[in-house]
């Protein structure tokens, strides 16, 4: 059908070589521009809504938290600050760190066991020993923690930084 | 309105193609589960607030103080996962019976979008109460996205709008669960039916004879009834025996042991249990896709015949393989979690090389075993090999599937149902 009606229309269009688009495609071509164009417009403008108003967590260095002093924390213990989102683990040689709640692996809470003296998580049984290191996979990274600071013998926790790390290392501890 | 229904179907269809276990109503099932789906859905949203602090007390009031409450929660529960399981099937039926070639392959693509859509509509419902269960699932699965090389951490920062679950991440998930998702679904439904008369109808068995054809009503339609009244009445019954869970209030500091994935990602989970995140949440599950993607483009040498497993060879083959691939993966599973740590026994390596391309390779030797000496030798046609793989990965599926929801407790250490 609509081969024959392009023929009636078009003969002498076809046979000038000087005439490379004859009007109807010139049309149709400016509309197919446009709606690009415009569908191009509507993805920008959509794109733009939904992300600029996310609500950010961006979290405030400096947002300190009062664990409490020193020497009230036993060698090798580990006391949770739930409010904080951290565990205080003192180590056997008396050097404190503040672990995150978060495995590694995938973000579940982990839970300290006193009997077995680990972390483990509940979600792939990921365990982790009292200075955040990995005792068993999946997790591969040791736990976040956050910068402790003794201040006279009084413990404080910026739960404001957050600090990534591969592995366990000395100067990650903090000493009264 | 009548009419308009009648117009779905033909006026006349072969008789083959209204034999019941041609296509066990799967397609119009899961019609119908949607049609559900939508009503009890609207239904809930005149009650749910999508807000953290008011979500998990709204389910509340749903349950306590509306009448029939419960039970629209319920049926919208179970006709979500019956939906699922019954898609899933479709899926399988459609694949056995060859029906996915030549001119209906792009109706193979739109149905693994169907698919991933249902999935998806199951997965955003999920997180909607705010309770533990809802909580943590959501977690886990959204931080598998932070391990996808490159933007992962900027991607799952985009998607929850934020380090962890909050208020943007909940409203969002609902508006993808109430209006994205079951609009693009309802199109791509649409369309899909359209495609399947288009191309002739449900694929039959190829025979010489000319196919008897039937008028569509009563033949079809009395039959399509029937399914429709028994499926409403199994959802019924289900939905006043059991209740959709519901634990406590989310509590972002506290996990609970174990923390299990919504049931039809226990097959993920599972994986995420043997296997570095980026492997198990990407490599494998989008090669398995890419797979499933691929399958009515490669040439095949014969006509789709429309018998269930294509022929006596591959229905053998097709056993063998179910088997074979049944025993490897609960080997696996088994000496994965108590003899062979690659991470561990390798740790000098990278997470991704000891416990991602390691034991891929070993998976892929002994695979390459298996063709060499069982598939090779009982010389099977494309089609056949196709189905073979297809068997293979669908077996596993299950498998992982079946040990995530029901092999591990406490901890994640597999166990005996009865001790969960």
């Amino acid at each position: 059908m609509k081969k024959t009606q392009d023929k009636r229309v078009q003969p002498k269009v076809k046979s000038s070589p000087l005439k490379v688009f004859n009007r109807r495609d010139f049309f149709n071509t400016v509309w197919k521009g446009l709606g690009l164009l415009a569908a191009f417009e509507m993805a920008g403008i959509f794109t733009a809504y939904l992300f600029s108003g996310k609500r950010k967590s961006i979290p405030e260095p400096g947002q300190l938290i009062e664990a409490g002093l020193a020497e009230s924390f036993a060698p090798n213990s580990v006391t949770p600050f739930m409010g904080g989102r951290f565990y205080l683990a003192r180590q056997k040689d008396g050097g404190f760190i503040a672990l995150s709640l978060r495995c590694t692996h995938l973000g579940c809470s982990i839970a300290w066991e006193e009997k077995q003296n680990r972390f483990i998580c509940p979600c792939h049984s990921s365990a982790f020993a009292i200075n955040g290191e990995v005792l068993n996979p999946p997790a591969s990274r040791a736990l976040d923690f956050y910068p402790v600071m003794i201040d006279n013998g009084l413990i404080k926790v910026d739960i404001g930084t957050l600090k990534e790390r591969n592995s366990f290392r000395k100067d990650q501890l903090q000493y009264a | 309105m009548g009419s308009v229904f009648l117009h779905l179907h033909p006026k006349r269809v072969t008789e083959a193609s209204v034999q019941f276990n041609r296509t066990f109503g799967l397609g119009g099932m899961a019609a119908l589960l949607i049609v559900i789906q939508i009503i009890t859905g609207v239904l809930l949203r005149f009650y749910y607030a999508p807000y953290p602090a008011e979500a998990y007390n709204s389910i509340l009031f749903l349950k306590n103080q509306v009448l029939f409450g419960q039970f629209i929660r319920n049926i919208h529960y179970w006709s979500g996962v019956f939906l699922l399981m019954i898609a899933f099937l479709h899926f399988i039926r459609v694949f056995f019976t060859g029906a996915y070639r030549d001119i209906r392959n792009i109706n193979w693509l739109l149905g693994l979008v169907l698919l991933i859509l249902v999935v998806l509509l199951n997965f955003t419902g999920y997180l909607l109460p705010w309770d533990q269960l809802a909580y943590w699932a959501i977690t886990v699965s959204t931080n598998i996205i932070g391990y996808l090389p490159f933007a992962g951490e900027t991607l799952r920062t985009m998607i929850i709008g934020g380090k962890e679950l909050n208020a943007s991440t909940l409203q969002s998930f609902y508006a993808f669960h109430t209006a994205v998702f079951p609009l693009l679904l309802l199109l791509i439904v649409t369309y899909h039916f359209w495609r399947v008369r288009k191309a002739g109808g449900i694929l039959t068995q190829h025979t010489s004879e000319e196919p008897v054809m039937i008028p569509v009503v009563p033949n079809l339609v009395f039959k399509e009834v029937i399914v429709a009244l028994v499926l409403v009445a199994a959802l019924f019954t289900f939905a006043v025996f059991f209740n959709a869970p519901l634990l406590e209030k989310a509590n972002p500091t506290f996990s609970m042991n174990p923390t299990k994935a919504p049931w039809y990602f226990a097959g993920v989970q599972e994986l995420l249990i043997h296997f570095n995140p980026l492997f198990a949440a990407f490599i494998i599950p989008f090669g398995v896709l890419s797979f499933l993607a691929l399958i009515p483009f490669l040439q095949y040498q014969e006509l789709p015949n429309g018998i269930w497993f294509i022929s006596e060879k591959g229905q053998h083959s097709a056993k063998s393989t179910a088997k074979f691939s049944a025993v490897l993966t609960i080997i696996c599973i088994v000496l994965n979690q108590y003899i062979l740590k690659f991470e561990i026994l390798l740790s000098p390596l990278p997470a991704f090389v000891s416990n991602g391309i390691v034991p891929l390779l070993i998976l892929f030797l002994l695979l390459t075993v298996f063709y060499r000496f069982y598939l090779k030798p009982i010389k099977l046609n494309k089609e056949e090999l196709v189905q073979a793989a297809f068997v293979f990965i669908l077996t596993a599926f299950i498998i992982l599937t079946l040990t995530g929801i029901f092999f591990r407790g406490k901890d994640m250490e597999l166990t005996f149902p009865w001790n969960i």
